[in-house]
């Protein structure tokens, strides 16, 4: 574990904060980009990820956040080694920032996976893949939120 | 209650093919944000786990959170090298276990 500078201490104290403020409130607050940064930089380990490669297909206007359709693909080989082997959803808008994990195998065929998601308000859906070598890729898209999906 | 889940994916398919194969379950996927009438937390309900293997073999399997939609539906794809069957396993917060197998022949 590296030693953290100031910068990186107060980053942390002020993500830490957020957490405890969207815990202790009763009305759920919403995630916010510094939430959805720090899930992905667990996801990714820090490093950074290479714009492109995968492809996002959600409407551009939702009229109910209830349920939008969602499908994600990598154009990337699925050999035994050479594959994708994880792809991370996350938004800045919802109350909480993880929406699926989709774990592959060689045997997946595809890295291609498709399911029906909740948008709390208009965000940014963002999308990391991650190979079996460690590389990363990353694409994000908003979406208008007519109605949200997450209740209240 | 568990409730009877659906999939859909061809019953053959050619050596080396790579099917396509759709999954729905009924459930609420209750996202824990919402209140009641008396404004009281619904409490969390949702399928956190959903698993695809083949042949005892991992294919495919999501972690899914709160914002996935009621009635988890999830597409993907499978390789498919012989014949056999498909395994689905979906995992609920209460621990309620569902699942689901389809045979394929693979020629």
């Amino acid at each position: 574990m590296q030693s953290l500078s100031r910068r990186e201490m107060l980053a942390l104290g002020a993500g830490g904060a957020v957490l405890l403020v969207t815990l202790g409130d009763a009305a759920p607050a919403l995630a916010t980009p510094a939430e959805a940064a720090a899930a992905i930089d667990k996801f990714t380990a820090g490093k950074t990820a290479e714009q492109g490669k995968i492809t996002i297909e959600l409407p551009e206007i939702a009229e109910n956040g209830n349920t939008i359709p969602l499908s994600v693909s990598v154009d990337h080989p699925m050999t035994p080694d050479n594959y994708v082997s994880e792809i991370l959803v996350v938004t800045d808008g919802n109350p909480r920032p993880g929406v699926a994990l989709f774990h592959f195998t060689p045997m997946s065929g595809r890295a291609l996976a498709a399911t029906r998601i909740r948008l709390a308000s208009t965000e940014n859906v963002i999308v990391i893949a991650k190979t079996n070598d460690g590389r990363l890729f990353t694409v994000q898209k908003q979406v208008k939120v007519t109605i949200g999906g997450c209740g209240g | 209650m568990a409730e009877t889940p659906r999939t859909k994916l061809p019953k053959d398919a050619k050596k080396g093919e790579i099917i396509e194969i759709k999954t729905l379950l009924p459930h609420v996927m209750e996202t824990g944000f919402r209140k009641d009438a008396s404004g009281n937390t619904i409490p969390r309900k949702i399928i956190n786990k959903f698993t695809c293997e083949f042949n005892g073999k991992p294919v495919f399997s999501v972690d899914l959170e709160a914002a996935i939609a009621a009635n988890p539906f999830l597409q993907f794809t499978a390789r498919v090298d012989e014949s056999g069957t498909f395994k689905f396993t979906w995992i609920d917060d209460d621990g309620t276990v569902t699942t689901a197998e389809d045979k394929i022949t693979v020629s």
